[in-house]
């Protein structure tokens, strides 16, 4: 029973970590209509600045600067931020399938980056030892990982509130205006591309605190943490929950992590051993299923955006 | 060493220009960025596997080799019948996806799904032949010698000959022939081709059907020349961007001087960086273009 619960604690901690990666690209998609594709990257720029500040010293390793893990945090957020600014500069004053293409690549370039440049990666080793500030807290695993858990609620909590009163807030209307209709809200004085450059920096730096989260609760960083797969369950999270609606992206982060989690159980009963790489090419055809089957047949997801009407057009 | 580099970039190039014909004629006419392009190269690729077996039981397999080169008439069938069945699956892929979304849904819905659909193709041959690189024949092949040390395969230069007869044929397609000129006033303006008579779900399946079919080529040509892997298509998405976003989207010879200014960039860059960041290059070249002139070379300023 235990066991169970244990169990239960580790998966609601991975699935709340995806959760405020899959609230970053509501923000992103959801309400500004931007395609990202490069989920991936931007986790691993937050997971790999974790790495660097909060981590031990190495040799022939950059970092090892044992700061606490709130800099790590806010680092790791910096970081990814300052690498959307970059992209989204170039991209997003064109059309919107470019920044699909440049984050898709940026995806790629900073994978490579991690496997090879040693000297800050750890090349594909990754870099290990990656404090845990709940390891001081408690003792045992078990209730470690429930402050763990705890900390990782409370910050996926405080993302949700504060998403949840931007987009009710005149910025967010102004998102959803830009989503639906550019011309007419630059017609209304609106900056389009100055509007589209916030939410994609800050939905890129929700991405960074959720690599960094990780890292913390791993212990360790690896270049393959980070594959293309990973930016497909976290699109197949929100399009699954509901995009638009910040309760169904942590609905989605759940429910998508529980399949992939349980079809990878099943699988791994099912399959004798010997032909390991399908199995997880089945749980990714699953994926892709699920996906294009809710964009065809839910297009909305499991709960989908809330029709809002002015205030002022009621009667 | 030079004369290498340009060679091997050429060589390369020539396979993205292929690949990137499609990619560029999708962007421009379906208006839509197809993630999953990269993975009729890879299909097209792995049908001609598939052929092959049959050829093998029905009797003459992979024929005898016409020298110099490693493999003899039945490759050309394998081109033909390969870029049949990678048409019929593009078509397909329309018909069960991306039309039904198009009618449904923006056209940012439709690349999204494409992300999707491109996860499922590529998994689905992980599935289907394994995760272990595949050749079609294990025969031996010596490289030429050629003027200034430059060493080439002979099934490299047939692969720089037949894209430049897929170009030329490509070309006359699309200004003789009554669909390519229709297909050029689709791509300018759908609406007016439309009341002027034009069918577009006509016009919509030929796109379709030379994308597939030059992609099927490429695909078969890059087994033959380097190896089948399932990633096969897909670590060439970004240099299939690359190529048709230089060359301007609907642009045929923009994405064919696209697709080698990408394989020349790719193999002339190891002389200036580590060769592991060489897959980097073309997302470097993807930055630049749409800085400079987010039109591509050959493309109208929207």
């Amino acid at each position: 029973m235990i066991g169970l619960v244990a169990y239960l604690v580790f998966f609601l901690i991975v699935a709340l970590i995806f959760a405020v990666a899959v609230l970053g690209l509501n923000l992103q998609w959801g309400f500004t209509g931007l395609f990202n594709a490069g989920v991936a990257g931007f986790l691993a720029i937050g997971a790999y600045t974790m790495a660097i500040l909060t981590g031990p010293s190495r040799e022939a390793v950059l970092g090892g600067y044992e700061l606490p893990f709130a800099v790590g945090l806010l680092g790791a957020m910096l970081a990814s931020g300052f690498a959307a600014l970059v992209i989204g500069l170039i991209t997003l004053r064109l059309r919107d399938e470019f920044l699909a293409v440049a984050t898709f690549g940026i995806a790629v370039t900073i994978q490579l980056v991690c496997v090879n440049w040693e000297y800050v990666t750890g090349g594909t080793l990754g870099l290990i030892s990656i404090p845990n500030p709940s390891r001081a807290l408690a003792d045992g695993p078990f209730a470690q990982n429930l402050i763990y858990l705890a900390l990782v609620a409370v910050l996926a909590g405080l993302v949700f509130v504060g998403l949840e009163r931007i987009v009710g807030a005149p910025w967010g209307r102004v998102l959803k205006a830009v989503r639906e209709d550019e011309t007419a809200a630059a017609s209304l004085g609106k900056n389009p591309v100055r509007v589209r450059l916030e939410a994609f920096v800050l939905g890129c730096m929700l991405m960074g605190l959720s690599g960094a989260l990780y890292v913390g609760f791993i212990g360790y960083v690896s270049p393959f943490d980070f594959l293309p797969i990973v930016t497909f369950q976290i699109w197949t999270m929100l399009i699954v929950g509901g995009s638009a609606n910040n309760r169904g992206a942590i609905l989605g982060a759940l429910i998508v992590w529980a399949v992939w989690t349980g079809s990878g159980f099943v699988i791994s009963k099912l399959v004798p051993p010997s032909v390991q790489a399908q199995s997880g090419a089945m749980q990714a055809v699953l994926i892709g299923l699920i996906l294009v089957v809710t964009l065809l047949f839910r297009p909305r997801g499991l709960i989908g955006e809330k029709i809002a009407v002015s205030r002022h057009a009621r009667d | 060493m030079i004369l290498q580099h340009i060679a091997d970039g050429l060589l390369s190039g020539a396979i993205v220009a292929l690949g990137a014909i499609g990619l560029s004629f999708t962007m421009k006419i379906l208006r839509f960025a197809n993630f999953s392009h990269s993975e009729l190269l890879t299909w097209g690729a792995y049908f001609a596997v598939i052929f092959f077996a049959v050829a093998a039981v029905i009797g003459g397999g992979y024929g005898t080799p016409i020298a110099p080169f490693s493999f003899g008439w039945p490759l050309l069938a394998a081109l033909l019948v390969t870029a049949a069945l990678t048409s019929l699956l593009a078509i397909a892929l329309h018909h069960l996806v991306f039309a039904r979304l198009n009618r449904m849904a923006g056209h940012m819905t439709m690349v999204f799904a494409s992300f999707g659909v491109a996860l499922l193709l590529r998994h689905l041959l992980v599935l289907i032949f394994g995760p272990a690189p595949l050749y079609y024949s294990s025969a031996l092949q010596f490289a030429m010698l050629l003027p200034g040390g430059v060493r080439v395969m002979p099934d490299q230069v047939f692969l720089l000959g037949l894209t430049v007869v897929v170009v030329i044929a490509l070309h006359l397609f699309l200004t003789r022939s009554r669909t390519g000129i229709s297909m050029r006033a689709v791509a300018e303006n759908p609406d007016l081709a439309r009341v002027s008579g034009v069918d577009v779900g006509r016009i919509v399946m030929w796109v379709w059907i030379i994308g597939a079919s030059c992609a099927a080529v490429a695909g078969v040509m890059y087994g033959l020349t380097v190896q089948l892997r399932p990633e096969l298509g897909f670590s060439l998405l970004l240099p299939l961007f690359a190529a048709a976003i230089l060359g301007g989207a609907g642009s045929l010879y923009g994405a064919v001087i696209g697709g080698l200014a990408v394989g020349l960039s790719e193999n002339l860059s190891v002389m200036i960086i580590p060769t592991t960041y060489k897959p980097a290059v073309p997302f470097l070249m993807i930055l630049l273009v749409l800085y400079f002139r987010p039109e591509g070379l050959f493309g109208e300023r929207r």
